[in-house]
């Protein structure tokens, strides 16, 4: 029997996106540690939902790590305190019994509040459109070697494409900026040669988006690396650059 | 405007192409802080060595106007994107967080990260302050004349000794100087990656050189102000 633990929790609360919000602080007795945060939660909506109140609004999908869904600021930290793991991932044995933590919703001007913790994250779904794809039909799986992509070329692909979209990048860093989760779509097709024949169009038209959208410039701070649940590296942001600078130039 | 111009005009104000602009004026700048700092060295030489670094600087005549109106229009540049980057964040988070903290490595949010724009205004009245008191300060009218090489040229190193042996400059210059040696802490490696200049691998070298760089250039302009300061006293 896992051990109890009870923890005080201050969570932003709003109830809609012109209300006016606040820290509202709760008391959740029963957890343990082999819960999820989200779980943790849900435990507290229980309560909420059985003493008549409004339960906590938050975002969560797969609770397993992989859709994006999920995200909001724990004790500070976007998705919490461990390294590369999303909110939903996150467990309560990463706490102590008796902890007081802040739950706040990821903030950005582009992404802006829907309830309490949901925000509308749709900014990164017009960046995709605006370039993040291939226009050309690619067909199933092809043959191995049908089409020569180096090894480090595919590894490094493959981790920009493990990308959730979750938004942690832009929550973290301290200019609220989308480079992260722009370039890592950008440095992941870049890199394949379904992707490379729209390169330039692509790496331009998905800037100017992220720009329009309001997000900040980036710091290089390299937060947003610290953050993500997939551990993308910023080496996809000097990808971008050099992409869009090519594209500029050439 | 052809329509080729446009673009590359809007692609330097694009987010990609102001961090492009601020890492190039940057490195700039950088070059500019290192040969400065090694020509104020001179002045520990003793002697003629100071006004001689500065007499073969004003050799250099047009070149020498080209170069510093060049490092003037760096410096406005710089400026002027680093300001815009922060009223764009300013606008773009869009409220405060309760509380707010990095999540530590590999991040490299810092004190120096979190205040580039801190240092750097300090740093720009702090220019704008230096010029007028030295290169646009007493010259050879008022004075400060010194013979170099049979020329009559003005007398910077007894400009540079009189305004440093007040407690003001002697202090007052290193404290600004601790916050550019801040701001190359970050600015240095930031530039790096701004330009593309680094994988993760090059980081692991640059990070640490950018606060190496700091720290000596700090020191080396820190020396002589705090020199002359106390060599009043022995």
């Amino acid at each position: 029997m896992a051990e109890q633990m009870t923890i005080h929790l201050r969570i932003w609360r709003q109830a809609g996106p012109d209300a006016p919000g606040r820290l509202v602080d709760y008391t959740v007795a029963g957890a343990n540690e082999h819960m999820s945060f989200l779980e943790l939660l849900d435990v507290l909506n229980e309560q909420l939902v059985h003493r008549g109140e409004e339960p906590v609004a938050f975002d969560s999908d797969c609770r397993e790590g992989i859709c994006g869904s999920c995200g909001v600021l724990v004790g500070g930290i976007a998705h919490g305190p461990q390294r590369r793991t999303a909110v939903c991932q996150l467990h309560m044995r990463s706490f102590k019994d008796g902890d007081r933590i802040v739950v706040e919703p990821f903030r950005a001007r582009a992404f802006p509040l829907v309830k309490d913790l949901v925000v509308d994250r749709s900014a990164f779904d017009r960046i995709i459109s605006a370039g993040g794809f291939i226009s050309t039909t690619t067909g199933g799986a092809p043959d191995a070697n049908a089409l020569p992509v180096s090894k480090d070329a595919a590894d490094e692909a493959m981790d920009y494409a493990t990308c959730i979209g979750c938004g942690a990048c832009v929550a973290a860093c301290p200019n609220a900026s989308a480079s992260l989760f722009t370039a890592a779509k950008i440095s992941h097709l870049a890199l394949l040669p379904q992707g490379s024949v729209e390169a330039s169009r692509r790496v331009v038209a998905m800037v100017r988006q992220m720009s329009e959208e309001g997000f900040g410039d980036c710091s290089n701070h390299t937060e947003c690396e610290a953050v993500c649940p997939k551990g993308i590296s910023i080496a996809c942001i000097a990808r971008m650059r050099r992409e869009y600078v090519k594209a500029v130039l050439c | 405007m052809s329509s080729r111009t446009k673009h590359f005009f809007q692609a330097l104000a694009s987010p990609v192409g102001r961090k492009v602009l601020t890492g190039l004026t940057g490195l700039g700048l950088v070059l500019f802080v290192i040969v400065h700092m090694l020509g104020n060295l001179t002045y520990l030489q003793g002697g003629d060595a100071y006004n001689l670094y500065a007499h073969k600087l004003a050799s250099y005549g047009v070149l020498l106007y080209i170069l510093e109106v060049g490092l003037a229009a760096f410096f406005a540049l710089h400026a002027c994107i680093g300001i815009s980057i922060y009223l764009r964040k300013r606008r773009a988070r869009g409220g405060h967080y309760a509380r707010y903290k990095t999540a530590g490595k590999p991040s490299l949010q810092t004190f120096a990260s979190r205040t580039m724009i801190v240092s750097g205004i300090v740093l720009l009245v702090f220019l704008v302050l230096h010029l007028i008191h030295f290169k646009f300060g007493p010259g050879m009218a008022e004075g400060y004349v010194a013979t170099i090489e049979g020329e009559q040229i003005r007398d910077l190193r007894r400009l540079m000794t009189e305004q440093f042996r007040s407690p003001l400059y002697a202090f007052g210059y290193p404290a600004v100087i601790i916050l550019l040696g801040f701001h190359l802490r970050h600015g240095f490696w930031s530039a790096l990656q701004s330009l593309s200049l680094t994988s993760p691998r090059l980081s692991s070298i640059l990070y640490p050189a950018g606060a190496l760089l700091g720290i000596v250039v700090g020191a080396g302009f820190i020396i002589v102000p705090l020199w002359i300061y106390f060599s009043q006293f022995s």
